[in-house]
């Protein structure tokens, strides 16, 4: 059978005519000779057993496509999953910024030919800086769950100690990855919470600090939705016993709830994907770690930090590594943990973001988050057993709610929400047997009053 | 107006032909920091109010707040209006090449093939973008579809058995190999014994740094004469402490190793195990696997290999293939299927735990399995072969320019990329290969020297993949081959570089000065700008 010679069009040279005469300039017989290295023992045999190809542009959309209408998006469906990754409206802006073919297909450039790419970053740490009240914002790390186990990484060679303690409330995930990351160097401990608030319980906290403690760790909001409103006096703790105070933070809370310098502590850290980044299944997370700029700090970032700085034109500002001999591309093993491609493209985005909503929009919608809240779990409270948990502590914008008097388990109801067109909460039960059966609702700035009572009237159908 | 009526002022004159160089001058916007545009009062987005009886039912909603929790004043954002939100990035975004517009060979070792358009606007529907990861399964069966093709895939292209999408860039992918390579011998008790991790010196840095992290001790092999590293070497680091061997091949060098069998042979002897970082399979698709090579576990980069874009440094995406002993240990959750629809397996008692957050960066799994899919078995080895005869020519050519050379394995042929040295050319003209990058910027093109240390002197490293045409690389070279002419004949316009791009030369010498470097505009304000301009 005679095959038709195919042209790639992502592969500009498979043209057979280009081939032969690149083949003649470099005096080779045929591509075979650049593999003459290739021993034959370890060569693959067969032609790899994989799909046919779409060649045309046109077959492939439709294929995917095809696959793409088997999901349902929460575009369709009411979702009210948060848990690490959260529904917020993404400004027109933001996409048009990182669906530029510039900032898209941009690499590891240089400042002379990206200058832009720069720039942009530096601006992101920048507006980051002033979210957080600190002067010292990193080019981020893959993710919240990695700005964490590096913070607390750097908090360990920074105090030259080696344990790090936790609020148990922390999402198990997170915990998970952070105890992987941290083996074989550091020890995780978990400090146990108060069930009727949910607060850190500080005499199990005074008992565990000691010596050997690098830095106490705590979420603000945390993974169950609450402010730790003893966060001062956590830090407070954390210093008197040479500890470092680690906070983790949702960025978008703070336009109104305090950024974790104006409360002690030493290092911020989150995860940006609230900011601007459509969830994407997932893959729309950074991680953010920021710091005094105190020496001590700054060389102990494994990731890059762009600094501004003058060029030989007045007026003109040119950008740079900060301190880059502290990097694993520096010093290879003797640098600091490692530094590589992780989610610049969403750093410039977020920064797109907070130029968007300026100071007055972070309050905004803050307070605005809160205010949805705070009536979900009014509403919520008034379903006949259902009750929402930690009823004193202050929420940002996820809650827990219990339905033990119900008598129904959270897989039922949230089956049951979901014939009627609802994604309910993420199920706590497995993960924190000691709530209950319980699952964890997050609100944002996108649902509106009658999305909320439509949540709660379809509770109150399922649960009677 | 009437044009017949204009007097001809000379005879009608053909466009001369272009140059044989671009006249290309960078986009110069000379943009203001984002903060110098703001204006008190603008606004470029309104959230969304909520509605009057949530206001009421809600009341105050920081009475429980305590004092310390409760911001004291509005974040220092830069209050602009929507268009110069938009204009300010446009300007930036024009500031920066990027692949699309620009020759962008001159960053060997990253694969800087094309990012399918297609593929972006793919990602771009909802039914990618707004979906939760935890939503019911029974929502999201189309794209665990497309992650559990995608991974079956893999496993053909590596040989490997399973497969984890979860890195979310080659770095963590080789972390996450090592850490299973960690639990594989602390399940054999043998975790405390195995303490060593050998890898070379033309490997990737986090090769080195990942393995550090995770406890081991790093044991690095010199490249030999001919640029292999050095078996000698091997056999002398290898003992019952060694852990793993992680390596590259071919590595940035470009060479291949025929001897990696040999390799993974002696580390397997010793009990150790072998992990293959493919940043530059790119030109061995379909001709040679990690499985053959004698290798327990590898990783692709799927924004090299796979050509999902670079997004200025990340999201990338990453996948670690293995073998069936190191299955058991694969981060947790697995994408599966029954048969009848895919799903998420929690339950394997022996998991490394969590690496990303969910399952992997979907998007960019959804754009590599659509570049295969464009492909297909033909396609991918028309790939690598082309990426390779691409290679070989700019090699070719390269050798041509004075004051250039291709250190290592003289007259053999190269796969992905070459490292080579200017180090002739600056012995002869005080001209440095990072000056040659300057210069570089000047043409429209990106330019990279290699990673440190600097085993090759004055290095370069180019590798010019699949996607660009013979004249493309007629035109690099030709850049590069006028770069070299002016640093015999004209070495001070390389000294002063850059000409053309967006700024000039910049002073470095704050970057390593605690009292002077500035990593954001409010640290600069404090440290420098009140010193030197304040009234």
């Amino acid at each position: 059978m005679s095959q038709k010679k195919i042209v790639y069009p992502y592969i500009p040279n498979s043209v057979p005519a280009t081939k032969e005469a690149m083949l003649r300039a470099v005096k080779a017989r045929s591509i075979e000779e650049f593999y003459e290295d290739v021993p034959e023992s370890i060569r693959l045999k067969d032609k790899m057993n994989l799909p046919e190809p779409l060649l045309s542009e046109a077959a492939l959309v439709r294929h995917v496509e095809e696959l793409l209408s088997r999901n349902k998006s929460t575009r369709e469906m009411l979702s009210f999953l948060g848990a690490g990754c959260a529904p917020h409206y993404v400004p027109a802006v933001c996409d048009e910024i990182n669906s530029r073919s510039e900032f898209l297909t941009a690499y590891a450039g240089e400042p002379y030919e990206d200058h832009g790419r720069w720039q942009a970053l530096f601006e992101y740490e920048s507006m980051m800086g002033e979210l957080l009240n600190m002067d010292v914002v990193n080019v981020p790390v893959y993710n919240g769950f990695q700005a964490t186990a590096t913070a607390l990484r750097m908090a360990g060679r920074i105090t030259c100690r080696d344990t790090v303690l936790l609020p148990s409330t922390v999402n198990p995930d997170k915990l998970s990855m952070v105890r992987g990351y941290l083996k074989p160097d550091m020890k995780v401990e978990l400090v146990s919470f108060n069930p009727a608030t949910g607060l850190m319980d500080l005499n199990a906290l005074r008992n565990q600090i000691n010596e050997q403690t690098a830095a106490i760790y705590i979420e603000n909001p945390s993974y169950l939705g609450f402010l730790e409103s003893q966060a001062e006096v956590i830090g407070q703790i954390a210093h008197e016993n040479g500890a470092l105070f680690v906070v983790y933070v949702d960025p978008i809370s703070l336009g109104v709830i305090s950024p974790p310098a104006d409360y002690g502590a030493d290092i911020a850290c989150g995860d940006i994907q609230s900011l601007g980044i459509h969830m994407n299944y997932g893959g729309g997370h950074g991680g953010f770690i920021a710091t005094r700029d105190e020496e001590k700090f700054v060389m102990e970032f494994p990731s890059r930090l762009f600094g501004v700085a003058p060029t030989c034109v007045e007026g003109e500002y040119g950008f740079g590594d900060v301190a880059f001999e502290r990097t694993s591309f520096a010093r290879r093993e003797e640098g600091k943990e490692w530094v590589g491609t992780a989610a610049a493209l969403w750093c410039i985005t977020a920064g797109v973001y907070l130029a968007l909503m300026g100071p007055r929009g972070m309050v905004e919608i803050g307070q605005g988050i809160m205010q949805r809240v705070r009536y979900a779990i009014k509403k919520l409270n008034q379903v006949s057993g259902v009750k929402t948990l930690f009823p004193t502590t202050p929420h940002f914008k996820e809650f827990v709610v219990n339905f033990d008097e119900t008598g129904k388990t959270v897989k039922e109801i949230n089956q049951a929400l979901l014939e009627r067109g609802i994604f309910g909460g993420k199920d706590l039960s497995a993960e924190f047997p000691s709530l209950g059966q319980s699952a964890l609702f997050c609100v944002t700035e996108i649902h509106t009053q009658a999305d909320i009572d439509r949540l709660v009237n379809a509770i109150q159908e399922v649960v009677k | 107006m009437n044009h017949t009526k204009v007097k001809k002022l000379c005879a009608p004159k053909a466009i001369a032909p272009k140059p044989a160089l671009r006249r290309f001058h960078q986009a110069r916007w000379d943009e203001p920091i984002i903060f110098e545009l703001s204006s008190p009062g603008q606004r470029g987005v309104l959230p969304p109010e909520p509605e009057e009886a949530i206001v009421r039912a809600a009341g105050d909603v920081f009475d429980n707040l305590p004092a310390s929790l409760k911001r004291k004043s509005p974040p220092a954002l830069p209050e602009m209006s929507q268009i110069h939100v938009l204009r300010h990035y446009l300007r930036l975004s024009q500031e920066t090449l990027g692949v699309d517009l620009n020759i962008d060979v001159g960053q060997g070792t990253c694969t800087m093939k094309y990012s399918p358009k297609v593929n972006d606007q793919l990602v771009r529907s909802p039914r990618m973008r707004e979906l939760h990861p935890l939503q019911p399964l029974s929502t999201v069966q189309g794209i665990l579809e497309v992650m559990y093709r995608f991974q079956e895939m893999l496993k053909e292209i590596s040989g490997m058995d399973y497969v984890t999408l979860q890195p979310q860039a080659g770095s963590q992918a080789i972390f996450t190999n090592i850490i299973m390579i960690r639990a594989y011998h602390e399940a054999r008790g043998e975790g405390s014994k195995r303490t060593e991790v050998i890898t070379s010196s033309f490997s990737h840095p986090s090769n080195a740094a990942a393995a550090k992290v995770a406890g081991y001790r790093v044991m690095t092999l010199p490249p030999d004469e001919d640029g292999y590293p050095d078996f000698d070497a091997l056999k002398a680091a290898v003992s019952e402490r060694t852990a793993a061997l992680l390596i590259t091949n071919p590595e940035d060098t470009g060479i291949f190793n025929p001897r990696i069998k040999e390799f993974t042979d002696l580390v397997h002897a010793a009990g150790g195990l072998c992990a293959l970082d493919q940043a530059n399979a790119n030109g061995l698709l379909g001709i040679v696997r990690a499985r053959e090579m004698g290798f327990d576990a590898c990783h692709f980069n799927l924004h090299k290999t796979f050509s999902t874009p670079h997004g200025c440094g990340g999201p990338g995406a990453a996948a670690c293939c293995v073998t069936k002993e190191l299955a058991p240990f694969l981060p947790v959750p697995t994408i599966e299927f029954d048969g009848t629809s895919y799903y998420l397996d929690f339950n394997r008692p022996q998991s490394i735990g969590k690496i990303h957050p969910w399952y992997g960066v979907a998007q960019n799994i959804l754009r590599a399995y659509a570049w295969i899919m464009s492909l297909g078995a033909d396609g991918l080895r028309e790939v690598a072969e082309i990426a390779v005869l691409n290679n070989n020519y700019l090699l070719h050519k390269v050798l041509e320019i004075r004051g250039v050379s291709a250190p290592y394995a003289r007259g053999k042929r190269r796969i992905e990329q070459v490292r080579y040295s200017w180090e002739k050319l600056a012995e002869e003209t005080g001209v440095h290969s990072e000056e040659i990058g300057f210069r570089a910027a000047d043409f429209g093109t990106h330019y990279w020297t290699s990673h440190h240390p600097f085993v090759v002197p004055e290095p370069m490293t180019l590798e010019p993949t699949e996607s660009y045409s013979r004249e493309d690389l007629d035109e690099y070279v030709a850049i590069l081959k006028y770069i070299a002419h002016e640093a015999y004949t004209n070495p001070e316009v390389i000294h002063s570089a850059p000409h053309n791009s967006t700024i000039h030369r910049i002073d470095q010498e704050s970057f390593d000065d605690p009292e002077a470097w500035a990593i954001t505009w409010r640290a600069y304000k404090r440290k420098l700008k009140r010193n030197d301009h304040d009234e």
